[in-house]
């Protein structure tokens, strides 16, 4: 069995923190693992893809059009961007907040935040869609908006590790300090979505 | 238990060159390739090896090439263009061999994702006519490593290693092998053979051509390549592409004859021979340029064999941008003739917002091109740019960039428009890091033929783009401290260049004045634009808008700052905001204050 996982987001947002997370937690559950990021000039405030592919059979690290199971979303028009990764009835779970990008400040691109949820909303599969970044805020830190959207997927039924496998990941990987923050993150995260 | 350990491509190379016993290793950082020695840095101390970040690719180079002179093991990284900088010492290291095993990691960014062109470094391997291995994920990465280290010493030559964006930053559960402990004492050992020259260049000529019918003879073994024959199709595929078509072939539901090419130059001719043997056309699926199949071509060729060989000669697969399962798909499925079903289409979504990447909330670059731009207004200018984070400058609305080529380039292209364009300012911009790098021998020349140009030094005290490497400008090096810091102004100033300024450029009026004092003065001039990049620190401020805002939306439209957002006729500034206050020396309406944190 395999599971192909894809998180979009802007450079900044802690995407690539999120994916390796993933992929710890993948082999804390000894499962074979690959990951890809966006890693370079992008980071500056650009899109960003993480891929994570988990299990077997496992060809490379990029995700096929139409075969991720999960799109996590760290930004709205960024989930949109990517939707069509997703496998028909694929989940989405997808963080509320737009990020406005300079081109839209300076007028040269439209930012529809109406029509995006709208169009989202009409994704035949599972879709949830919450505030993210006031739930970090909330448990510490506006950075911690990663950790909120990976407690958010600990609750998804069937994935190839356990929420606890996750959290340990987590603070394995995350500054010690931080600790306190990224549990209340993760934990807002799971409530989001109706767990505990 | 095998200890497994998720590591990046990149990092991947670097445990690999540990595991070989590495001695000595050297860089310059480049996307995708900069990890690789920043993770042997980090570990240089634990096991007891040199680790140094030169200042450019050639110096790398040559830094590795002397330790493999007396039998070390060295390993130099670079991205590919990189590779052109150190082309020089490459092409006749080749002639003249190492003693110790050299691995030259050149990784390629076929796309690209972050660099100045798609140059195929198998290309370059064939060309300087030396080995090349071609990964496919990061265990293999490391595999062909430590296979590399052995390769370079059997053969006396430095062997290439040639790592793509989808090796060097994937990430994948790598075992890990125990480092071999090994104290040895290196010599140099004196021999004519060492010193290049005519007469023995031709002598080693002939000696590196008859290499690489070994090494190719040699690769005929080789565990990186392999050949699974099923029927009478056959595909050959090198690196990464190799992932795309097993996974595309699953897709399709499809089976072929397969090659997984791991060396692509020289390419081993018994496993290609043994396919076209027992296949009645096939196709060739690798990225960039047609290393693989041009070599195919030839060994057909040779021995009479007049198989459809397709790939790039016949446009099925392209030569530029990166491949994926989804093209290579599409590719099988015309080859193969049979149907790409491809997904459910969804409803075309509604128009995304352009989101290109630009320079960080707060960036100091952006205050330098702003004041820059303020300076010379009113008068014909051209802003001659380079190769980092400040390329992004480019982008509106600061639009302050006319020309970009490569590392150091900025002050040379400057120096040579100002001889033939007159009535024109001709100002250069670099940063700290491309000032070391290529940078200073322009200025050198700049100064010694005269350019009327002025030189911006964009000095963040890091080498950002690339993820914070330090350089010759800096208290540290890789592995520690440096007390022999270099001082750009110093430089400059003892080249003889008489107008030599340092601002800050938080201080707009100031940074103002500074480019209009060197733009107006005739002959070579440089402002050092001299504040941290915004990554390295803590934010004590913060701005904020007050209720003075008119909506004339000026600090949006002429700084571009991601942190200044759009609120109704209003504008509000974001959590990433770092307090710089330039937004604040531009309001026209004095509505934003700086509070502290």
């Amino acid at each position: 069995m395999s599971q192909d996982i894809v998180i979009a987001g802007v450079g900044g947002q802690g995407t690539v923190l999120a994916s390796r997370i993933i992929a710890e937690a993948a082999i804390l559950a000894n499962q074979p693992v690959f990951t890809s990021e966006t890693i370079g000039m992008a980071q500056r405030e650009g899109c960003v893809t993480s891929n994570v592919r988990i299990g077997e059979p496992l060809y490379g690290a990029v995700i096929p059009d139409g075969k991720a199971d999960v799109l996590i979303g760290f930004e709205l028009a960024e989930t949109v961007r990517l939707l069509p990764k997703l496998k028909p009835g694929g989940t989405v779970i997808a963080n509320a907040t737009k990020i406005v990008p300079v081109s839209v400040a300076t007028g040269k691109s439209v930012y529809n935040e109406a029509q995006l949820s709208e169009y989202l909303n009409e994704w035949p599969g599972s879709c949830y869609i919450f505030d993210a970044s006031r739930l970090a805020e909330e448990a510490g830190s506006f950075k911690a908006v990663n950790i909120v959207m990976l407690g958010a997927l600990s609750t998804l039924p069937d994935l190839l590790f356990t929420s606890e496998q996750l959290l340990e990941a987590i603070l394995a990987m995350v500054p010690p300090k931080t600790t306190e923050i990224n549990k209340k993150a993760f934990l807002a995260g799971r409530q989001a979505l109706g767990g505990s | 238990m095998t200890k497994k350990k998720l590591l990046m491509g990149n990092e991947a190379i670097a445990r690999g060159a540990v595991e070989a016993g590495v001695k000595v290793a050297a860089a310059y950082p480049g996307t995708p390739s900069s990890e690789v020695f920043s993770t042997l840095a980090r570990f240089a101390k634990e096991y007891g090896y040199y680790a140094e970040w030169s200042v450019n690719e050639k110096v790398a180079l040559e830094v590795a090439a002397g330790a493999a002179y007396a039998g070390a093991r060295a390993i130099v990284s670079m991205k590919q263009v990189g590779l052109n900088v150190a082309a020089d010492p490459l092409m006749t290291l080749a002639y003249i061999g190492i003693k110790g095993g050299l691995v030259i990691v050149v990784a390629d960014d076929p796309g690209p994702h972050s660099s100045q062109n798609e140059q195929d470094t198998r290309k370059f391997a064939q060309f300087a006519k030396l080995p090349v291995f071609d990964p496919s994920t990061p265990q293999e990465a490391k595999d062909m490593t430590i296979a590399a280290f052995e390769l370079s010493e059997q053969t006396k030559l430095p062997v290439i290693l040639r790592p793509t964006t989808r090796v060097c930053h994937v990430c994948q559960d790598v075992v890990m092998e125990e480092v071999p402990k090994k104290d040895q004492a290196f010599v140099f050992e004196k021999d004519p053979s060492w010193v290049i020259f005519p007469s023995l260049a031709y002598q080693k000529h002939i000696w590196l051509n008859e290499m690489q019918e070994e090494i190719a003879a040699a690769f005929n073994y080789s565990p990186f390549n392999k050949l699974v024959l099923k029927n009478r199709t056959g595909v050959v595929t090198s690196g990464v592409s190799y992932n795309y078509v097993r996974e595309a072939l699953a897709q399709l539901g499809q089976e072929v004859s397969l090659l997984k090419v791991g060396t692509p130059y020289p390419l081993p001719e018994k496993p290609v021979l043994e396919l076209l043997r027992n296949v009645d056309r096939l196709i060739v699926i690798e990225e960039q340029e047609p290393v693989v199949e041009d070599q195919i071509i030839k060994i057909a060729w040779k021995n009479k064999l007049n198989h459809s060989i397709s790939g790039k000669n016949d446009k099925l697969v392209p030569r530029e941008g990166e491949l994926n399962v989804d093209k290579v798909r599409a590719i099988l499925a015309g080859f193969l003739g049979v149907e790409d079903k491809t997904t459910a289409e969804q409803s075309p979504p509604p128009p995304l917002p352009a989101r290109n990447p630009v320079l960080c909330a707060g960036c100091p670059h952006r205050a330098s091109f702003f004041a820059a731009k303020e300076a010379v207004k009113g008068k014909p200018a051209v802003f001659a740019g380079d190769i980092g984070c400040y390329t992004l400058g480019v982008a509106p609305p600061l639009n302050a960039m006319d020309t970009c080529l490569c590392m150091g380039a900025s002050v040379t292209i400057a120096s040579g428009l100002s001889k033939v364009e007159s009535g024109v300012k001709h100002l250069a911009f670099l940063g700290d890091s491309t000032f070391f790098h290529t940078g200073l021998a322009g200025l050198v020349n700049a100064v010694y033929n005269n350019a009327d140009i002025t030189l911006v030094v964009l000095d963040n005290s890091t080498t950002a783009m690339t993820g914070h490497q330090p350089h010759p400008g800096l208290p540290c090096t890789a592995t520690g401290v440096n007390d022999k810091v270099i001082s750009i102004a110093e430089v400059c100033r003892a080249l003889g260049i008489s107008l030599v300024k340092e601002v800050d450029p938080y201080n707009l009026a100031e940074a103002v004045d500074a480019v209009r004092e060197a733009v107006d003065f005739t002959g070579p001039a440089v402002v050092i634009m001299k504040r941290e990049c915004v990554s390295l620190v803590k934010p004590a401020k913060i701005c904020w808008v007050t209720d003075k805002c008119v909506g004339c939306k000026v600090c949006m439209n002429k700084l571009g700052c991601p942190a200044l957002v759009p609120a109704g006729e209003k504008v509000i500034i974001g959590a990433t905001c770092t307090g710089c206050g330039v937004c604040r020396q531009v309001c026209p309406a004095d509505a934003i204050e700086e509070v502290a944190k």
